[in-house]
């Protein structure tokens, strides 16, 4: 039976969906520090649909992909818990100030090195930047098709892949052969939970930077190379420095805005008749209804 | 060379209102850079979408006829516009943050390695001194955005690599012509000197797509409902007032996550945008991403119970109360004043 090599990107993002107020700082920078760091929500969404393709294929393998600090291995173990077979951390200081240009590109060097992909899964966006961006720039850096906002798989044979796609008013279906990238929608299934064997087995997989870290004797744990995350660094992917971090990153932030809203002046009513008659009133005779 | 090209999407054989709106939007930027404004359309029968477009003071127009190009497919379009700003080397780049747009503004941007910046609200000329470098750069584009959930305002700009690419989110921007007489020139692009064959791979099986009945945009009354409203039961009172004044029903998405109401009618910064005469906001507290979609509304009242609610801060009028209580008064006033 075939078996596809099926890369997942995820990126660890602080959690902008539940921003309160003491989340923004004096001056109206974001104080990335009290948000916490999840795994970003729509790359759930694309594990999941790794996982129903290693469900019918189940010699498949998932690769998880991750670029960003050393913290972002946490992501790596959650996937570990629902069903990921390797996890890869991309990380290293000449990564830092990537726009998603820069990003891409590393990322697609990461993916050349792991090799023989058939399937590369991404969210459609992270919450963070919510640029959609860097799923179609990896798939151009590395000359394959794409699928975006993929919302189910609807067949697949060992050479072809029929995904529906989520338009603005409607559905598509479209058909590619392998390798494709494929971006996935928020609309899809939410990523089955954490498998309990799974987590009794992963909890301590780390890298081994961490484990170095942590002064512990990272050798004993030869033996269970399960637990080892992979941690790559610029030296070990083949690529052309210039493109990378800040420097390869073609856009720049020139300036951040706190966001204020000029107040206008405000007749206030109560829910009297009388009021709301006065106010139905003015906006009849001023013409804006009626 | 050098000029302000916009990407014209089409959307089921029309073309999309975000590209007259960025066409509008370019035509002034090209006027602040002394260049032209040129716009590219790709799909099948293209004859006549010439009368639509130069109006907006387009000066040339690009056009790739060829039935392979319709519906929208990555790859193809994708060749086309690579290989005609390869020729062309616009300066700025626009195009609709639209599932075409987002789909295919990336994979330009990666190919030409040139920067994008998603989901625009506005764009602005502007210098940058780069106080390092020591260097100033003039003219650049200002490609402005909300960050972080929506709750910072980031400008971002693209110094050395061209072109300046932007999508720019529908319905931010106005849609104004130039003049009605304008002329300007049409090319007419040979499709397999842009395309190549290998760029057919992913075929479409199946489309299906709902024509919209719901019209929020172009709404000049606009009776919005939130969480506050309570129940889509509720929501009968919204449906009758924007009836009767002749207008339509949007929602928060706190109203349309809790099912009081469908998506299409969401309005803020991951919905549409509006800018009615009359917005008549109901149990809406208000938050930025909300008010991203609204704040260029003519007229704001906002009926909320709570009298601290952020919104009344942007609203003309607040009536504080229950929307219960208050929809029905205004529903009987109305009635009782009109014929
Ligand atoms: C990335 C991102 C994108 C987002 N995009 C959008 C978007 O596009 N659009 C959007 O709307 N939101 C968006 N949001 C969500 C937004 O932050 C708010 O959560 C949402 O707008 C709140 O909706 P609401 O005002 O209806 O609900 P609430 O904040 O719960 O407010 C309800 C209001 O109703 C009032 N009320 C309660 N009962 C009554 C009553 N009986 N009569 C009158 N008033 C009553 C309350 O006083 C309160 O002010 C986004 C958030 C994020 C992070
Ligand atoms: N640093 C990263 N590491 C791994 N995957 C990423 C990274 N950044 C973005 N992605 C992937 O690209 C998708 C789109 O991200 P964005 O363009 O930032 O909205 C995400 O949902 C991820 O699947």
């Amino acid at each position: 039976m075939k078996s596809f090599r099926i890369v997942v990107l995820a990126k660890q993002v602080p959690d902008t969906r539940n921003v309160g107020k003491d989340a923004m700082k004096a001056d109206g920078t974001v104080n990335r520090a009290i948000l916490p760091a999840i795994f970003n929500p729509e790359d759930l969404h694309a594990l999941e649909q790794a996982l129903c393709i290693k469900d019918r294929f189940p010699d498949s393998t998932i690769t998880l992909l991750t670029m960003g600090p050393v913290r972002a291995a946490e992501i790596l173990r959650e996937g570990f818990y629902r069903g990921a077979d390797d996890g890869i951390l991309l990380t290293d200081r000449a990564f830092a100030g990537s726009d998603t240009l820069a990003t891409s590109y590393a990322l697609s060097c990461a993916i050349r090195k792991i090799k023989n992909f058939d399937i590369i899964v991404c969210g459609r966006q992270a919450i963070d930047g919510d640029t959609a961006q860097v799923g179609p720039q990896v798939a151009e850096k590395l000359g394959i098709p794409q699928i975006t906002y993929a919302e189910e798989i609807v067949s697949l044979t060992e050479n072809k892949i029929q995904i529906k796609r989520r338009l603005e008013r409607g559905v598509e279906i479209v058909e590619s052969s392998f390798p494709v990238l494929i971006t996935v929608n928020n609309s899809a299934p939410h990523c089955r939970p954490r498998n309990a064997k799974r987590l009794m087995k992963y909890k301590h997989a780390s890298t081994l930077s961490k484990r170095q870290e942590s002064e512990e004797d990272y050798l004993s744990t030869g033996n269970h190379a399960h637990l080892n995350i992979k941690e790559w660094g610029v030296v070990d992917i083949e690529c052309d420095h210039a493109q990378l971090g800040l420097g390869g990153s073609p856009t720049k932030v020139k300036k951040v805005d706190n966001i204020v809203f000029q107040s206008k002046e405000s007749r206030r009513l109560d829910d009297f008749d009388d009021d709301i008659n006065v106010l139905m009133k003015e906006l009849i005779t001023s013409h804006i209804i009626g | 060379m050098n000029n302000v090209i916009v990407y014209c999407e089409l959307d089921e054989g029309k073309i999309a209102d975000v590209s007259f709106e960025l066409l509008t939007k370019g035509r002034s930027l090209a006027n602040q850079l002394n260049c032209q404004l040129e716009a590219l359309l790709l799909g099948n029968n293209l004859k006549g979408f010439e009368k639509e477009i130069f109006p907006y003071g387009v000066d040339t127009l690009y056009l790739a006829d060829d039935n392979r190009l319709s519906p929208y497919s990555t790859l193809p379009h994708t060749s086309v516009m690579v290989n005609l700003f390869k020729e062309e080397k616009p300066q700025i780049a626009l195009m609709g943050a639209t599932t075409i747009g987002r789909d295919l503004g990336p994979r330009v941007s990666s190919a030409l390695k040139s920067g994008l910046t998603a989901d625009c609200t506005e764009l602005e000329i502007g210098d940058h001194e780069d106080k390092k470098l020591n260097k100033v750069y003039k003219s650049l584009l200002y490609q402005i955005r909300p960050a972080f959930g929506g709750n910072i305002i980031a400008t971002i700009i693209n110094p050395d690599c061209r072109p300046q690419m932007a999508t720019v989110r529908e319905g931010v921007m106005k849609k104004e012509i130039t003049d009605a007489n304008y002329k300007g020139k049409i090319v007419n692009l040979d499709v397999s000197k842009y395309v190549d064959e290998t760029a057919f791979i992913v075929k479409v099986i199946e489309r299906h797509i709902e024509q919209s009945k719901i019209d929020i945009k172009n709404s000049p009354v606009v009776v919005s409902g939130g969480f506050g409203v309570g129940s889509a039961a509720n929501f009968k009172l919204l449906f009758n007032l924007a009836a009767l004044l002749g207008g339509e029903v949007g929602a928060s998405r706190a109203a349309v996550d809790a099912g009081y109401v469908e998506h299409e009618r969401q309005i803020g910064q991951t919905g549409v945008t509006v800018r009615p005469k009359l917005y008549i906001a109901c149990g809406i507290s208000g938050q930025i991403q909300h008010l991203a979609g609204m704040l260029e509304s003519s007229i704001i009242i906002s009926i909320n119970s709570d009298p601290n609610a952020p919104i009344n801060k942007i609203a003309n009028y607040v009536i504080v109360g229950k929307v219960e209580n208050v929809i029905p008064k205004m529903i009987r006033y109305y009635k009782e004043n009109t014929k």
